[in-house]
């Protein structure tokens, strides 16, 4: 049956299998020479490997598996050791920070808190390390930096949260807890703590890129798949050689809205909106509690809070005879 | 191939949805709005699982009028109802008989039937300490009871022991050890609604006197406002009760625009606010005062006497009994007139009137 199909999806192709330029600056080799696997082959290429992990690589996973252990094994002692109560729980479980009493000590006790520092520790450490093989890879095959600067935005934001705000406040209180609920939890106490989260502007613009990330993604996705039939997916040629599936995309953008990015600023669009996400969130995060302390409160004084009619319900703790 | 592919394409898509889904309740719901459009006041309630709010039981016999002598006059050893009509005093131990004590030992739960006026059962005394606590529930505490008022069945329901009560909770052996330590949260427990929040706000803040409010009254951080986000997860763990005692959601008393601010809550917040403090005086004055009178089986694990929370008599629903008044049937437990409890808010709130809170336009300098 004839139909029109793009490398994006439908045609496999069997052959021999690429093992990459050469290694210049690795202490590893790369590990097997690759093999074909027709089902991932159905949402991207089908050729798996040859893997390279490396110095950082590996000591990033073992962080990464000391931080995951570190997790578990604690909540599995929280329930006693029990592998049923550990399944059944598990979305309740948690290990959490220091409580308020132990202000910004670098070492608790573990069991007040300490296991969760190591935790922290080696999440971080892992986090970073992984960073730092994403940008040492990126150099190593002549790219640029791009994927390094936009994980480091994520990682900065993991880290403000965790560390630079608990540090500011002088408090590991103020850091989330390990666990599913219980993450979710701290997000709706923090917001209710700090006089409503949604008043915080910098929350506002997090959300625009967030949602703009999505609303980006699915505009440039369904216009490259629907200029597919002209070759639109061969993207980085239509920046430099402009063929009739570029033109056709653009068109169709000033016809519906009047402006069109190119080939290669969609692309800048994608990257700002996703790093700008997680970075005006973690300003959002570094303000709340150091600079404003009731996020209403600070929207009332700047003319941004919506007044909707007094109810004149007044607070019964400010009426006279209360005790001082 | 592809068969048996579907297959498990649909047993998982039934698994996901199973596990994404299976805490949703399915089935009509009824919204009621209750503030300002725009701002999500509203009471969505489940048709399917209101909770129905029990039978008033018909009085053990009419209630006869007052006058004629005492229960001073006519019995020994009476030390609250004395003023009472004898006729009356009987009517109110016909009503307690009905509404407290097992049927199979009837007065003889807290009389000895050889001398009713010995106080030799330790019920007889606690009964009596109630007398005193219903009165004052009835008078001290109007601004939470309003005119409805309570009575013995508005906790008992016909127990002898009120069905829900708390005391203490099993806390870790050792806080030393990780060992079986979640830290007074991160379970599965109906107290708060099944989230990970701490599950025992009862100790804290209904026997206690902690600080429920956790958002400053300033836009700007403060020595005197250290709140921990912590206690914020305390606090919502102890609204969380509230809300599924009385099954109502946040927006019944708060708008979600601020939490804190007193001129955007409803009245229904006022109401709360006292009903803290009601069960605080009643768990600290009343209940608390017993605690020597009480056999070790009916004490909590850590020999704690049992308390009342929000639920001990709301169960479900937002007022106890659906809002029916049933003191008119017992009105010697309307008591003396005592004066008003006076509002209080704990040592930093009192002294700094949130003036934003309560005039937020005048902030913006506009109306």
């Amino acid at each position: 049956m004839a139909r029109y199909q793009n490398m994006f999806t439908q045609v496999q192709l069997r052959g021999p299998l690429e093992a990459g330029p050469p290694l210049r600056d690795a202490g590893f080799a790369r590990s097997g020479r690759g093999s074909y696997y027709y089902w991932l082959g159905k949402i991207g290429a089908a050729q798996i490997g040859p893997i390279y992990l490396g110095t950082l690589g590996m000591a990033s996973l073992v962080f990464a598996f000391v931080a995951f252990e570190v997790i578990g094994l604690n909540m599995m002692a929280s329930v006693n050791w029990s592998p049923i109560q550990f399944v059944r729980q598990l979305p309740w479980l948690a290990l959490e920070p220091p409580g308020p009493e132990w202000g910004f000590t670098l070492f608790v006790p573990l069991a007040h808190g300490g296991w969760w520092q190591i935790a922290g520790f080696c999440m971080t450490t892992s986090l970073l390390l992984w960073w730092l093989r994403t940008f040492r890879r990126a150099r190593a095959l002549g790219m640029g930096t791009h994927v390094a600067w936009a994980f480091a935005a994520g990682i900065f934001l993991i880290i403000t949260l965790g560390f630079i705000r608990p540090l500011l406040m002088g408090s590991w209180a103020e850091a989330v807890p390990f666990g599913i609920f219980p993450h979710l939890d701290w997000t709706a106490a923090f917001s209710i703590r700090y006089g409503n989260l949604f008043y915080n502007p910098f929350h506002c613009l997090s959300n625009v890129f967030l949602y703009g990330s999505t609303l980006l993604f699915a505009m440039h996705g369904a216009t490259i798949l629907a200029v597919g039939r002209y070759g639109g997916e061969r993207e980085i040629e239509q920046i430099t050689d402009r063929g009739t599936a570029a033109e056709r995309a653009a068109l169709f953008w000033r016809w519906t809205m009047g402006f069109n990015a190119t080939m290669e600023s969609i692309h800048r669009w994608a990257w700002w909106f996703a790093v700008l996400t997680p970075l005006t969130g973690a300003i959002g995060i570094l303000l709340t509690g150091t600079v404003v302390d009731n996020w209403y409160l600070w929207a009332v004084l700047h003319h941004y809070a919506p007044g909707y009619p007094t109810t004149g319900i007044v607070d019964p703790a400010t009426l006279p005879g209360a005790p001082q | 191939m592809t068969a048996p592919l579907v297959r498990i394409g649909i047993a998982s898509a039934a698994g996901a949805a199973l596990v994404t889904f299976g805490g949703c309740d399915l089935g009509h719901k009824q919204t009621t709005q209750t503030g300002y459009r725009g701002a999500g006041l509203d009471q969505i309630v489940d048709l399917k699982h209101i909770a129905k709010a029990s039978a008033i039981p018909a009085p053990p016999y009419p209630l006869p009028p007052d006058g004629g002598p005492t229960a001073g006059q006519s019995y020994q050893n009476v030390k609250v109802l004395g003023g009472v009509s004898k006729e009356r005093f009987d009517h109110l131990m016909a009503e307690i008989n009905q509404w407290v004590a097992p049927p199979a030992q009837g007065c003889n739960y807290c009389h000895n039937p050889e001398n009713m006026a010995s106080d030799e059962k330790y019920t007889k005394v606690v009964a009596r300490r109630m007398l005193q606590m219903t009165q004052a529930i009835n008078s001290r505490w109007v601004s939470h009871v309003k005119q409805t008022g309570v009575t013995c069945y508005t906790c008992h329901r016909g127990n002898a022991v009120p069905a829900n009560k708390w005391a203490l909770a099993e806390g870790t052996p050792d806080p030393d050890t990780i060992l079986g330590n979640k830290h007074g949260q991160n379970t599965p427990n109906a107290n708060v609604g099944y989230a990970s929040l701490p599950y025992d706000p009862f100790a804290d803040y209904l026997n206690g006197q902690h600080q429920i409010r956790v958002a400053g009254n300033s836009a700007f951080p403060s020595r005197d406002h250290k709140v921990s986000v912590k206690t914020a997860e305390s606090t919502y763990g102890l609204m969380m009760h509230i809300s599924s005692a009385l099954g109502v959601n946040c927006t019944y008393c708060h708008n979600s625009q601020s939490f804190r601010a007193w001129n955007l809550s409803r009245a229904q917040r006022g109401t709360a606010y006292y009903g803290i403090r009601m069960v605080r005086d009643i768990n600290e004055d009343y209940i608390g005062s017993l605690q020597s009178v009480f056999p070790a089986y009916r004490k909590g694990p850590h020999g704690d006497v049992y308390k009342v929370n929000c639920t001990t008599c709301h169960q479900g629903v937002s007022k106890p009994l659906g809002g029916i008044s049933m003191i008119a049937q017992a009105p010697a437990l309307k008591g003396p007139s005592l004066p008003p409890a006076e509002p209080e808010g704990g040592h930093a709130v009192a002294t700094a009137v949130p003036a934003a809170f309560n005039q937020p336009a005048a902030m913006t300098g506009k109306k």
